[in-house]
């Protein structure tokens, strides 16, 4: 039911740990859904020098933290703040249908992470990342 | 040559050889129709009265209570259907647990909107029903009580024998799904005093696809499928034969060896709980007494029970979790629920469930192979971290 990539990814998760530098941490989902994502991030001039990503989840939602971070590693917050779910996916050669919404929480993790990158500095990251939303992915996007 | 460790027996098992030995004449040259009156199909008629007779005696039963179905769920949906047709001017009330297979539970889901009343007895932290619940919730327009006699996710085994007295014991009829325990713990339908009984033959090293219902003698079930007659009216279509003869085969074995093989199954199945109960933040699912011989079910907190299956997989090892990943749906098992577990705990359940084909050697790899998973996974769970900052 997995592709190949999404076994790789789960086997060998790319990025998991913590980031002990970190400049900013999202985390997304919650324990009665079976799924939370936290990001760890390391930014500098806009630039995502560093990211890693701690999973509770499936095979897949293991699997698409690891992608979504390989996806935004070096690269801008505009540019990660574009990647979509949909291009986890398309990394991940596919995703059954019931696993899409770790797709949306991976893309919600990282959005959650750049937030957190501007609310430490104090600007209101809203206007710029939009609404980084808790479970809602659990009951909406299947 | 990688190890490959099976320890999914109660989702289904391997055949034995000596079913398979049976079963194959009838797939090459016996391959006559068993209504046929040349006697290439009385060849097939013999085999599957004989197979009857097996199925009967192992279950204490009378060869013409015994009728072959597609399986275990067709076997549970005919008797609750037939229950309710028969008993149909007493009411539409039926009473059952919270930990049914899908097969009784799905069915009864349907009755509901159909106009059936079902109630539903909670079960305590092992799985057990009370039995002065039951006996409340049994009422006059009650005409069917069905429990199941051991649970295919966490092992409890329940007090059929004492259910279907107090069932009976207010007009209603009772049926109890047996799938998980026929061939696995002793199952006399005389001594449970049980209408109907459910059964399946992959469950005890039968072939897929083939199971049955026993129907007590005096009670003229409706009849399921209609057809050509077979069953003797009750349930139509040409009958699988060598499915048939190889289910009685499988449990005239599996009978035949129970005493022994239970006492080998019980050890393995214990040192696996010990064993992985030392595991911090774990805890074994269902009755810790009562409990079918091959199933031990866990709870590993702060990871997930499908990524759990996966790495096992990646091991060699094939065991099931009722996470809610593990299925389609997003809600844990409905009998994880039901035994009191939050959400978040459930979401990390693991079934290894062995039978008689299993080693001591398997139980070796097993947990050998186990423990570094739970701790790679813990590794990188936020939910784990969590846990520890609290405790430190």
């Amino acid at each position: 039911m997995y592709s190949d990539k999404v076994m790789d990814h789960f086997s060998n998760p790319r990025n998991v740990g913590e980031l002990p530098d970190a400049n900013a941490v999202g985390q997304v989902g919650n324990p009665k859904c079976g799924d939370i994502m936290k990001i760890y991030m390391r930014i500098e001039d806009d630039v995502i020098k560093d990211i890693s990503f701690k999973t509770f989840g499936c095979g897949a939602a293991i699997a698409t933290s690891s992608m979504a971070t390989e996806l935004v590693k070096g690269k801008t917050i505009k540019e990660a703040l574009a990647m979509t779910n949909k291009a986890v996916i398309e990394a991940l050669e596919g995703l059954p249908p019931a696993k899409i919404h770790c797709s949306v929480l991976a893309e919600q993790g990282i959005k959650s992470a750049i937030a957190d990158y501007y609310k430490r500095q104090g600007i209101d990251p809203e206007p710029i990342v939009g609404c980084v939303c808790d479970c809602d992915h659990c009951h909406t996007a299947q | 040559m990688a190890k490959f460790v099976y320890a999914d027996n109660a989702g289904t098992t391997a055949m034995s050889k000596t079913a398979l030995d049976a079963m194959l004449p009838y797939l090459t040259d016996y391959y006559g129709n068993p209504s046929s009156i040349y006697s290439l199909g009385r060849k097939s008629r013999a085999a599957l009265d004989s197979a009857r007779e097996k199925i009967a005696s192992a279950l204490n039963a009378r060869p013409e209570e015994i009728f072959f179905t597609g399986g275990g769920t067709e076997a549970d949906n005919w008797a609750i259907h037939a229950a309710l047709e028969k008993m149909g001017k007493k009411g539409k009330h039926i009473v059952t647990s919270s930990i049914e297979h899908h097969a009784v539970g799905h069915t009864l889901a349907a009755l509901e909107k159909n106009g059936y009343e079902v109630t539903y007895l909670p079960v305590d932290g092992n799985g057990q029903i009370s039995l002065s619940e039951l006996e409340n919730a049994v009422r006059d327009d009650t005409v069917l009580v069905t429990i199941m006699m051991a649970n295919n996710e966490i092992g409890t085994i329940l007090p059929i024998a004492e259910i279907a007295r107090i069932a009976k014991s207010k007009g209603a009829l009772f049926h109890t799904d047996a799938v998980q325990a026929v061939g696995h713990i002793p199952v006399d339908v005389r001594a449970l005093d049980a209408d109907m009984l459910s059964l399946a033959a992959h469950k005890f090293r039968g072939p897929k696809g083939v199971g049955a219902l026993f129907v007590k003698k005096g009670h003229a079930i409706p009849a399921f499928i209609l057809g050509g007659g077979q069953e003797r009216g009750r349930r139509s279509g040409t009958e699988n034969v060598a499915g048939i003869v190889g289910m009685a085969a499988a449990l005239e074995e599996a009978v035949q060896n129970m005493d022994g093989n239970i006492v080998k199954i019980t050890k393995m199945r214990d040192r696996l709980i010990k064993e992985l109960l030392k595991i911090p933040y774990s805890r074994l699912t269902g009755d810790p007494v009562n409990r079918l011989p091959g199933t031990a079910s866990f709870v590993f907190e702060c990871i997930e029970g499908e990524a759990l299956v996966l790495s096992l997989d990646a091991k060699g090892v094939c065991a099931s979790s009722g996470s809610a990943c593990s299925s389609a749906s997003l809600d844990p098992s409905h009998v994880l629920l039901a035994i009191g577990l939050k959400h978040e705990v459930a979401h990390g359940s693991l079934r290894l469930t062995v039978n008689e084909a299993n080693t001591e050697d398997d139980i070796d790899y097993i947990l050998d192979v186990l423990p570094p998973i739970i701790s790679r996974l813990r590794d990188m769970s936020p939910l784990w971290e969590e846990k520890m900052n609290v405790r430190a």
